[in-house]
């Protein structure tokens, strides 16, 4: 047997969903019993069976790939519930297994792969989806790349007509329907502080999570997810604010952003050119503009890092 | 003979993983450290916090770059993706050589981000040595691979684990990163002495050597990295460094971590068997 035919013959098997209480399922890939499967490829020894040898290593598999769903999506499992995200994940991994080579990357195709399985979130559709896009925004924001940040110098390089600026790629623009970025800050600060809690203090903490999930009001908000001093924050940030950043990331000169941004906007035509200056003086003090370019690599980053060596 | 063409003839001591519980402590108290090792895939980003870290650990301390997923056993492609990144890296850290381990975790495009044991078959030996050679011409710089520990062994082997070892890095002509804990963990669960294992290395390979701690259950033992090394892994190491001489040493501790100083004096231990081996080397 080839290297090849044995490590797919392996894969499929050690990726194969587990069964309820945690064990390697008693079918295998192509509808063969998995002993029979697993006696094929792996020797047995003087205390386990090739069958749970292979479990170990399937075993494995799921409990780390679920662990860094869990750690990654905090928000969305409060939102869904324990039981319900923790099968959703397994569902969405077994048709979305990692294509990384580093954990970073494993959700980033489950806002796309939950929108063409809206039964997974029937109930809060809209909530679970802004969830997932703020919580991959979070790990974008945590380690995007920060190009050199826009000096006043370098506007002596730039075409006077059609002004253009960039936009740092670690900030992440969102606009959404829930005020899920409250939401995401009390999970998370529940999370960390539960090492420390008492069993009573968790259980008042998972009620609260529960309660504060049910009586989520919708309401459009437009957050830029950024970091300052390496930490990532969620800030809101006017309509106006968002189609102008949004314009200009997407190459617009300056005069045309400012023009989109306002086009529907409330904001009385006198009070706009202080509008843009606030904003623009806040955007250039949090670092925001770099100058216009190509798109270098990374620019929009898919892997995540983790300490997972087991070796 | 520590210092050979596999570690870039550097001459390192005893170093640590570098691990982010301890980061303040590191970069606050700045401890005597030989130094460190890092988790190459934690720092193949883009920027952020990790990489500003790393530059500040960077200003202070050696780091050697220690990868998890370069799979030099997968029979299919090396990641090109992965490549470039881990060379940018390089260039950051100026490692004097990586390392990453013997074994496989990808199949055609998929990841299972787990350290696969491989079959010590001779085609699997061909393809894994051509990999790593790939990988090292590349980066331009020395490679070395790491012995992993393993729950399970396929019909198919052709040869012991440690014949495999061999004839993957004679035909790439690759440094060892040794890990005495792997042995110990696999002689355990496959039945076969560990002293057998360290005694056929050769010993002019190896660029570095790993300790750790692992977890024993009723019927296999797992390598966890949760805990203090043992005696009978110290006894391993011992005995690997009398024949490899004083190596670059480094204590991995991944899980349940401790202090800082809890960890530093458990890999500060090695140096008793150090001392011993500048006495003389026995082969």
């Amino acid at each position: 047997m080839s290297l090849a035919a044995l490590q797919k013959a392996v894969a499929r098997a050690l990726m194969q969903p587990l069964t309820g209480d945690e064990r390697m399922q008693r079918i295998g890939p192509r509808g063969e019993k998995m002993r029979a499967y697993a006696a094929r490829y792996i020797k047995p020894n003087d205390r386990l069976t090739s069958f749970e040898r292979l479990e170990i290593y399937n075993r494995q598999y799921w409990f780390r790939v679920l662990a860094s769903m869990a750690e990654d999506f905090p928000g969305l499992r409060s939102v869904l519930g324990g039981q319900r995200f923790e099968s959703m994940c397994k569902a969405y991994l077994a048709e979305c297994p990692s294509r990384s080579f580093t954990l970073r990357n494993l959700g980033a195709r489950l806002e796309t792969w939950l929108r063409n399985n809206p039964s997974w979130i029937r109930n809060r559709r809209v909530l679970a989806l802004d969830m997932v896009r703020l919580e991959w925004a979070d790990i974008q924001a945590f380690d995007g790349l920060a190009k050199p940040a826009f000096r006043s110098e370098d506007l002596c390089e730039l075409e006077a007509v059609n002004l253009q600026l960039g936009i740092q790629p670690y900030v992440q623009l969102l606009e959404l329907h829930y005020p899920v970025d409250d939401l995401l800050l009390e999970v998370k600060h529940g999370d960390e502080t539960l090492d420390f809690a008492s069993n009573a203090v968790q259980e008042r903490r998972k009620r609260s999570k529960v309660r504060a999930v049910a009586t989520l009001e919708p309401a459009q908000i437009f957050l830029a997810v950024h970091r300052l001093d390496f930490a990532v924050y969620f800030r809101r940030i006017e309509p106006e604010d968002f189609f102008l950043l949004t314009a200009l990331r997407s190459g617009k000169s300056i005069e045309r952003a400012v023009e989109l941004a306002f086009r529907k906007s409330a904001v009385p035509a006198a009070d706009r050119a202080a509008f843009v200056q606030h904003s623009f003086q806040t955007w250039a003090t949090l670092g925001w503009f770099c100058r216009p370019g190509e798109k270098v690599r990374g620019e929009n980053p898919r892997e995540k890092s983790k300490d997972t060596d087991h070796g | 003979m520590p210092a050979n063409r596999f570690n870039n003839f550097t001459d390192y001591g005893i170093g640590i993983g570098l691990r982010a519980p301890h980061y303040d402590h590191i970069l606050t108290r700045k401890p005597v450290v030989d130094w460190f090792e890092i988790i190459s895939e934690n720092f193949m980003i883009d920027g952020g916090r990790p990489l500003h870290i790393l530059d500040r650990i960077l200003e202070q301390y050696r780091v050697v770059q220690h990868g998890v997923s370069m799979y030099f056993g997968s029979a299919g492609r090396t990641d090109r993706e992965h490549l470039r990144r881990l060379k940018d890296l390089v260039k950051r850290t100026g490692t004097p050589w990586v390392s990453d381990h013997l074994c496989w975790g990808s199949v055609d495009g998929r990841y299972t981000h787990d350290l696969l044991p491989m079959p010590y078959t001779f085609e699997a030996a061909k393809i894994t040595a051509q990999k790593i050679r790939e990988v090292r011409d590349f980066l331009e710089v020395p490679v070395a691979v790491e012995n992993v520990s393993s729950y399970a062994e396929y019909h198919v082997s052709e040869m012991t684990e440690w014949e495999f070892l061999n004839e993957v890095v004679e035909r790439a002509d690759c440094g060892i990163l040794l890990d005495v804990n792997n042995i110990y963990v696999s002689s355990r669960n496959h039945n076969f002495d560990p002293l057998t294992y360290i005694n056929s290395v050769p010993a002019d390979r190896v660029a570095q050597i790993h300790i750790a701690g692992h977890s024993k259950f009723h019927k296999y033992t797992l390598d966890t990295h949760d805990h203090p090394v043992i005696d009978p892994v110290w006894k391993l190491y011992d005995r690997a460094i009398r024949r490899a001489g004083h190596t670059a040493t480094l204590l991995e501790w991944d899980d349940s971590i401790p202090s800082f100083q809890e960890v530093h004096d458990e890999a500060l231990k090695a140096n008793r068997f150090l001392a011993e081996t500048q006495l003389g080397v026995a082969v």
